[in-house]
């Protein structure tokens, strides 16, 4: 095929205008005058555009007989949807807000929302929340039954605890990794004792003991460090230097929960509501976290013997259901311990919950370790760092990183869980709502409506807030990732 | 990894021994930690009066179940099923209700991720509307509004609401629907729609074997639908129509006690069952219409437009294209989805469903008192789910790997 | 035009296999292509250039619909490019294209990644989708690959199967879209070669890229594109040595000065 032959370019003086339709596009050209900025066709833009392009667009193929029955079948899912949504979102509205009693001036309870055939004053056929109701058992959804005079520990539990995470999550703030360590570690020791009342019955000689032997353990440590015991036993020396330090942590724990604050001894049994779910929840994940670390380490390890054990007890706790969990803790735990260990019913409760998390925390953490690129150990070990250096000091950053969008999003699933205490007899949100629909002084045909729709909403806006900022922080790592 | 200096620091020194000791000794102070569990258990079951033993599944268990599939299968009779029974039917329940679950689960969350996907924003709004209140509420919380506000709300036990005259009908204490009595023949019918089935399969080998030959398609959709609908029906009509229904009965006359739907006739879906069957469904299928629209997303728009630029049709280019790689990554967390849908099957106990929470480790226990190897059975059954799942996912993916360097 | 629009098509259709009448194009609000008019006769290699966001890829992707024009008229092969499903269809069987990022099918072997379009637009029966798909292979020069997938190939290979597999088609017209973009520079001149080898057998082609060594090569025509519009068109040596406009002198010393 011969190759067309062009004419040479003509001077500029004769070059042709871009007058539309008659250009011979064949010679050399040039565009003298730009062609106008033109506004788009209205199918594009503006209100008509929208509406086509994301509704009628999927509803306008009538190209085939199938496209045909398809786009029918849209229009019609489209009205019927819309119908559907409307009708429940008004009837939810009205039942919510519009219909609904507000107050209660006459302190009528329950015939206050009432209607005139069952005895009260409002109109036959009214079917909307009954608020007053909400407002008599406030207390006892967020707080249980704790006592009246002590609420301000609990609040200042939760100012405490939500200022430091405030502090921690908002970037521009400085000492945020201080303010983390301390809300991780000195935060849930203030809270037990607030919460509690403290001044647990511990002997001195207990926490002598504990004292010494923590710091016989961390002299050990120190020698091996120092080089006096060589080898394998070197190794030992450095874990009993760390377990050392753990057990005088463990010791000043145990200092502070003895010492006597004066504060009024609440038993767990009068937690409830909104508390009680917090804390399962965040307990159950705060525990669970350095549990999860080593276990997601262990299961990578190259020992058998711990890739193992590890995977055993990972496939062991995610295998089975939460409820069954539970069971076992408030069943069997009081016949794993010696006789005369009394558990705390929360604490049973607390101890499943946090084995159950930690193991949904292990996969997730060994996700992220997955995830970092494999130059990251190598690198580290080239420069010489030993395994646990390696993981403390490189490794482990990252991968947390990596995983707070999972550790959260498993925090939204243990904030929904926690919710299954109530069937082992704690009384947490759901069990605090449900034992006021018992209450016979508020007792109405909306009564049960009206609890179940706060504790609803309660939960709602927490999982709901949670997960939008577990979507923040992905959206901000994969953009930092990207760069 | 040995050195020319074969000394015993060397040998302490060693990575690899060091490796076995430590593991040694994780197994020691393992072996030490149960050894010391089982003996606070054992002391403390002695001092209850208690043993050890699975003999207690031999006894008869003197309380009464509502009507399941359980119930029915292993005809379960008040003082003379045993506790075996008990927990077999436990585990059918449970089956049973994951199975629907999933089933329904599986149709609706394809369907509203898909609805995600799609150019219509009242499809949009509805299904993201849908999928965040569902997954931000607890399944637990929507299994009692199922269950007190939908169906306690249903007509008392004498009165009615029908869904279909005659036919199907609801009220406080079900869902009755006709049951199927089959007599002699039946058996032709069922074995023609497996011979349907297999028929499509031999004609779908040869539509591929002529379109490997000369290019034609038949359309292959049509066909199989054909075969499988025509093929049985003909065959049961032709065999005298051996399928009965008994329909429910419904008595508005008489004697108080004995009003409302009558045992015996038709078929009956306890309100357990069903909210536990909603809840479960509605919840799971929000998760899965989110595994739907990322596994669609995650194919890259330039393998559609590739498609679409040799000239493949659109639904061709799905089938071919877009589904198979949608289905590498929708898969793994689908098979997790269903595995949790039946671990939250055992939230029933709180509405008292009979599957295996609620009437073993609930009922079952308050009698019979033998924690240890009851908790132990029911988490068994679990294990064994998760476990199948695993080994089905691990399978799956070393199928499906795509081929790298 | 007097004219009634059919006769028209009918004397265009030999030779022109691509005609575009004052399109315009708009992204929203973006008025992505500006009266565009371009006609290519049959044989014709045509290279598109310009600034990035100048347009050249929504404009050759306009031409097999991957994109909508909302304003003007295009003709493929003397058919009509609007919403009719049987045009579009017949147009894609006709019209081959090459995208930066390969797009191969990653579940599929390279032969079937070939064979696909034969077997299911075309219908072809298998064996002889085979022996199309082993003749471009070979054609492409990596028959070997047949059995392997495309995450096996290094980029160039896989470039290089997706011109096979458009080839497979056996378009009338061939359009690539920055094809060697995405490479790494070894791998850019088993391409570039390829796709002269495609031209000097006389496959039509448009071609968006920036090299602009293989425009002097193998070009009939150079294209300037520029903020949406057809800024400047001439052959190869005219327009590298006498470029008329200044916004062309700009480009192509950014292009080419460094």
């Amino acid at each position: 095929m011969t190759r067309k032959v062009i004419k040479a370019a003509p001077k500029k003086t004769t070059m042709k205008k871009a007058i539309p339709s008659d250009i011979d596009t064949q010679a050399g050209y040039v565009r003298i005058e730009d062609a106008p900025l033109l506004p788009p066709p209205p199918s594009e833009v503006g209100v008509t555009g929208w509406l086509y392009k994301n509704i009628f667009a999927s509803m306008s193929d009538f190209g085939s007989v199938a496209a045909a029955l398809k786009s029918v079948f849209v229009a019609a899912s489209t009205l019927f949807i819309l119908y559907f949504l409307i009708t429940q979102i008004s009837g939810l509205l009205d039942f919510a807000i519009f219909s609904a009693v507000w107050s209660d001036p006459e302190g009528l309870k329950r015939q206050a929302c009432w209607t005139v055939e069952q005895g009260g004053a409002l109109p036959n056929g009214w079917h909307a929340a009954c608020w007053p109701f909400i407002e008599a058992k406030a207390k006892f959804i967020f707080y249980g039954a704790y006592p009246n005079d002590d609420l301000w520990r609990v609040n200042l539990t939760y100012a405490l605890g939500g200022f430091m995470l405030a502090w921690v999550m908002i970037e521009r703030l400085p000492y945020r990794k201080i303010v983390g360590i301390l809300l991780l570690t000195v935060y849930p020791v203030m809270a037990t004792v607030l919460l509690t009342g403290g001044a647990f019955s511990i002997s001195t000689g207990t926490i002598g003991v504990a004292t010494i032997l923590g710091l016989a353990l961390i002299t050990i440590g120190r020698l091996g460090k120092a080089g006096y015991v060589s080898g394998a036993f070197g190794d030992l020396a450095m874990v009993a230097g760390v377990c050392g330090w753990l057990v005088i942590l463990f010791a000043a724990v145990l200092a502070v929960f003895a010492i006597d604050f004066d504060l009024e001894a609440i038993d767990t049994r009068d937690w409830g509501g909104l508390l009680i779910t917090l804390v399962v929840a965040i307990t159950g994940i705060v525990a669970s976290l350095p549990l999860g670390i080593l276990l997601a380490l262990g299961r990578r390890s190259e020992m058998p013997v711990a890739r193992f054990l590890c995977t055993v007890f990972i496939e062991f706790w995610r295998g089975v259901p939460l409820i069954t969990v539970l069971f076992m803790a408030s069943v069997m735990l009081p016949l794993f311990m010696p006789e005369g260990v009394n558990f705390d019913m929360l604490l049973r409760a607390l101890i499943g919950v946090t084995l159950f998390s930690a193991a949904y925390m292990a996969e997730v953490v060994r996700g992220g370790l997955q995830a970092i690129d494999k130059g990251q150990y190598e690198g580290a070990d080239a420069v010489g760092l030993s395994y646990w250096q390696s993981m403390r000091l490189i490794i482990l950053p990252q991968a947390l990183t990596h995983v707070i969008p999972g550790i959260v999003n498993t925090f939204i699933g243990l904030f929904k869980d926690t919710a299954l205490v109530s069937i082992v007899g704690i009384f947490d949100l759901l069990g605090a709502a449900q034992s006021t629909l018992a209450d016979a002084a508020w007792s109405t045909p909306v009564q049960g409506l009206t609890g179940y729709l706060v504790v609803a909403v309660i939960f709602f806006v927490f999982c709901f807030g949670m997960s939008r900022y577990s979507m923040f922080m992905e959206r901000k790592l994969n953009r930092s990732h990207k760069s | 990894m040995f050195g020319r200096d074969r000394s015993l620091t060397n040998l302490l020194n060693d990575t690899f021994i060091r490796g076995i000791l430590f593991q040694v000794l994780i197994a020691i102070g393992l072996l030490l930690s149960i050894n010391w569990l089982a003996d606070n258990t054992l002391s403390n079951l002695a001092n209850q009066g208690k043993t050890l033993g699975f003999d207690f599944l031999t006894r008869t268990a003197g309380f009464q179940i509502s009507p399941t599939l359980g119930t029915w299968m292993l005809d379960y009779k008040v003082g003379k099923s045993t506790y075996t029974d008990v927990y077999l039917i436990g585990i059918i329940n449970t089956f049973i209700v994951a199975l629907l679950g999933i089933l329904a689960a599986t149709v609706i969350g394809f369907t509203v991720g898909i609805m995600r996907l799609s150019d219509n924003l009242v499809f949009r709004w509805f299904s993201s509307f849908y999928v965040e209140i569902v997954r931000n509420v607890p399944l637990l919380l929507q299994l009692f509004f199922w269950y007190f506000a939908v169906l306690r709300a249903m007509p008392s036990k004498r009165e009615k609401l029908e869904l279909v005259e005659g036919v199907a009908g609801l009220n406080i204490t079900g869902l009755y629907l006709p049951a199927p009595i089959v007599s002699d023949g039946f058996i032709y019918s069922f074995l023609s729609l497996v011979g349907a089935i297999a028929i499509t399969f031999l004609v779908r080998r040869y539509a591929l074997r002529r379109q490997a030959e000369t290019g034609q398609i038949l359309p292959m959709f049509w066909i199989g639908l054909g075969i499988i609908i025509i093929l049985p029906v003909l065959v049961h009509y032709l065999n005298g129509s051996p399928l009965d229904w008994s329909l429910p009965e419904f008595k508005d006359t008489g004697p108080k006690l004995r009003q409302g739907y009558q045992s015996g006739a038709g078929m009956v879906l306890v309100p357990e069952m069903l909210a536990v069957w909603l809840a479960l469904s509605l919840y799971t299928a929000a998760f899965i219409a989110e595994i739907v629209r990322a596994g669609i997303l995650a194919v890259n728009r330039g393998q559609t437009e590739a498609a679409y630029a040799l000239g493949v049709r659109p639904n061709v280019t799905l089938r071919l294209v877009v589904i198979p790689q949608a289905m590498r990554v929708i898969i793994p967390p689908l098979t997790s989805q269903y595995l949790n849908l039946t671990k939250n099957s055992s939230l029933a106990v709180a509405i008292a469903y009979p599957e295996l929470v609620s009437v073993f480790a609930g009922t079952a226990l308050n009698q019979v008192g033998k924690e240890v190897e009851m908790i132990f059975m029911m988490m068994m059954v679990y294990l064994t789910f998760s476990l199948m799942t695993a080994a089905f996912m691990n399978w799956f993916n070393s199928r499906v790997k795509l081929v790298e360097r | 035009m007097a004219q009634p629009q059919n006769t028209v098509e009918q004397s265009i259709d030999q030779k022109t296999i691509v005609s575009m009448r004052n399109v315009n194009k708009w992204f929203g609000q973006f008025h992505v292509l500006r009266d565009i008019n371009l006609s290519v006769d049959k044989g014709e290699r045509i290279v598109v250039c310009g600034p990035s966001g100048s347009g050249k890829s929504t404009l050759i992707r306009c031409l097999n619909r991957l994109e909508k024009h909302q304003d003007g008229d295009i003709f493929v092969h003397g058919i009509e490019l609007n919403n009719d499903v049987k045009n579009i269809d017949e147009i894609r069987r006709e019209v081959g294209m090459v995208f930066q990022h390969f797009n191969l099918f990653p579940h599929l072997s390279i032969l079937e990644n070939c064979m696909l379009a034969p077997i299911w637009v075309r219908k072809t029966p298998r064996a002889e989708a085979e022996e199309i798909a082993m003749h471009f292979l070979t054609r492409v020069k990596i028959p070997e690959q047949a059995s392997k997938y495309p995450g096996q190939l290094s980029g160039g290979q896989q470039q290089r199967v997706a011109i096979a597999r458009a080839l497979c088609m056996q378009p009338q017209l061939m359009l690539f879209d920055e094809p060697t973009s995405a490479l790494d520079p070894e791998m850019i001149k088993e391409v570039l070669d390829t796709m002269v080898e495609l031209a000097d057998d006389g496959m039509t082609m448009i071609c968006v890229t920036h090299e602009m060594g293989f425009a002097r090569r193998v070009a009939d025509r150079v294209i300037f594109m520029d903020e949406g519009q057809i800024v400047e068109q001439n052959e190869p040596e005219a327009f590298f040595n006498n470029p008329q406009s200044d916004r062309t002198k700009l480009f192509l010393s950014q292009i080419l000065g460094h």
